[in-house]
């Protein structure tokens, strides 16, 4: 390694730290302080207050925004964990040429658009949707079983368009796993499901719990899909905050449902952390 | 290897059909023939094809974020590179301070940089323009370059540039010489994948852009937010073929789990 002191890798680091500060901190620290900053129903007041705040916590309205929008983060973590933790062990399964196909099927969609993947939720779960036509087709049910604009709904449109985040982060720690300790399980007499459980399991444990914070951040983040699939009547946090901004133009009141958002989901990743690195030390390294 | 378990096999499948199954509606549907999303329907016809020709303000919400993802894309790639050497070779005060900045907006959510760039570019001019736009995904795509030039980088061996620098080449010359050319997979990586994530970018440009600079998918949300009709999935079909061709070719070269992951 090269002497510290040195001049050049400042040089080298400059240009996107500066762009990071202008682009990134400055506009954050402002928002900050936009949020102390009273509306007055046409422009932004002058005089600091903690109004807002004070109507996002009094107020039952964003109280219920808030709650939904974490029920739904921690519920689409636990379906993304409960699919994609099985799903990343067959993919390390697999021969290799099903394996190629395999990712290809599972990792493409998070290179497509979200609102490609979120129309096609769209078409299979209205009311004409396809879902429903087969379902009154074979006689399953009477009338349409309603999934558009139902908690539902959302829930398994984020659960596909999130759970290869869970797959990757699941499937790159079963890459760090060595095989021999697997194998000397086997040899000892353990069955599949034992070597599963008591070998592969709990060293796949810090990747899921990163993969679940992952996911847990992009829900509560969330906002094409909770907007199209979800509509007016399940607002979240984040389709709150757009209403907020460009409908109802009121910017200190969505600069605060902003920083309380942000506060809550690091606050919960930084727990998370500390909780996993205490418990998992030796996995660490 | 021991054998796969015969269920895990079975919800391997019933995965893979869940991971398709939206894709593969917008693909069916954009073939109607019909004046509305049905399914099944009578008569595949190209209509909606040839709608998109006729479309031109989401002809021009493409180009444009075309554009805009290949400038962001360069833009972020130009900083990063030096950024990731300087992180991957030396060791000097401030360093992960500077890790952890240049990796900041992977741990804000995206409404909130929306939020928060809307508000800084309306105070400094940049509201509804293009450089601001630009601008607002640089930031935003160079933690994905960044973590694919810091991985090609740390694999590299530095003794390759000592030698080339103890036969007298200057570091400009190390660098276009030695150093680019052995990073290079890893910068052309992050490039693309930066690409990607700008031309796909939804949640942020939704309040960065204005009429006049709307990108694809922001045309596409507030066409959604207004009406579903087969023009969409036919304009969904042609980006999920583009996507596929460049899933693909992406694959060959690096793996897709690599490149997603921030590992070359």
């Amino acid at each position: 390694m090269n002497e510290p002191r040195q001049p050049l890798p400042y040089w080298l680091g400059t240009p996107a730290a500066v762009a990071m500060l202008a682009f990134v901190v400055l506009p954050l620290v402002l928002t900050l302080s936009l949020s102390f900053y009273p509306f007055t129903g046409s422009h932004i007041g002058t005089q600091l207050t903690g109004a807002n705040y004070a109507s996002i916590a009094g107020d039952g309205y964003y109280r219920a925004i808030f709650l939904r929008t974490f029920e739904l983060a921690l519920v689409v973590t636990a379906l993304t964990i409960a699919i994609g933790v099985p799903e990343a062990y067959v993919l390390s399964r697999l021969s290799p040429r099903w394996r190629a196909v395999s990712m290809l099927i599972v990792l493409g969609p998070l290179l497509i658009s979200v609102v490609v993947r979120t129309l096609g939720w769209a078409i299979l779960l209205g009311n004409e949707g396809v879902i429903n036509r087969a379902l009154l087709a074979t006689g399953l049910v009477q009338e349409p079983v309603k999934m558009m604009f139902t908690f539902t709904g959302v829930v398994v449109a984020l659960v596909h368009v999130l759970v290869p985040f869970m797959v990757l982060a699941v499937w790159a720690s079963l890459q760090k796993l060595d095989p021999a300790t697997e194998q000397a399980a086997e040899t000892l007499g353990a069955g599949p499901w034992t070597v599963l459980r008591r070998i592969v399991v709990p060293q796949v444990i810090p990747g899921v719990l990163s993969g679940g914070l992952i996911v847990f951040a992009l829900v509560a983040s969330a906002f094409a899909t909770p907007a199209i699939i979800g509509g007016r009547r399940l607002k979240v946090v984040p389709t709150t905050i757009y209403d907020e901004f460009l409908g109802n133009l009121n910017w200190p009141l969505g600069a605060a449902l902003a920083v309380v958002l942000v506060v809550i989901v690091l606050s919960v990743s930084l727990s998370v952390n500390r909780g996993v690195e205490r418990r998992f030390k030796q996995v660490f390294e | 290897m021991s054998r796969m378990p015969r269920l895990l096999l079975v919800l391997h499948w019933l995965f893979a059909a869940f991971m398709l199954a939206p894709l593969v509606m917008v693909v069916l549907v954009s073939f109607t023939a019909k004046g509305y999303i049905a399914l099944p329907f009578d008569g595949a016809s190209l209509r909606w094809y040839r709608a998109i020709l006729e479309a031109t303000d989401f002809i021009d919400a493409f180009k444009r974020s075309l554009g805009l993802a290949a400038t962001a894309a360069t833009l972020a790639t130009a900083m990063a590179v030096p950024a990731g050497m300087a992180i991957a070779w030396y060791r000097f005060k401030g360093r992960d301070a500077l890790v952890a900045l240049l990796l900041s907006p992977l741990m804000v959510p995206n409404v909130v940089l929306g939020i928060a760039l809307l508000r800084f570019l309306t105070q400094i001019g940049g509201s509804s323009t293009l450089w601001g736009l630009t601008a607002a995904h640089t930031v935003v795509v160079m933690p994905y370059v960044l973590r694919l030039v810091v991985a090609a980088a740390t694999g590299f061996d530095r003794t390759v540039a000592q030698a080339a620098q103890t036969l007298g080449a200057s570091g400009w010359t190390v660098f276009r010489r030695i150093e680019l050319p052995l990073i290079l997979p890893g910068v052309a990586g992050g490039w693309l994948i930066a690409f990607i994530n700008s031309f796909d970018e939804l949640t942020m440009s939704i309040f960065v852009a204005s009429a006049a600079t709307e990108t694809l998918p922001v045309k596409m949300y507030n066409y959604i937010a207004n009406t579903i009709d087969p023009l969409l999935a036919s304009i969904s079909t042609v980006l999920i073929v583009l996507t596929v061709l460049l899933m693909v070719a992406l694959d060959r070269f690096y793996g897709l789990d690599r490149i997603l992951s921030g590992k070359t």
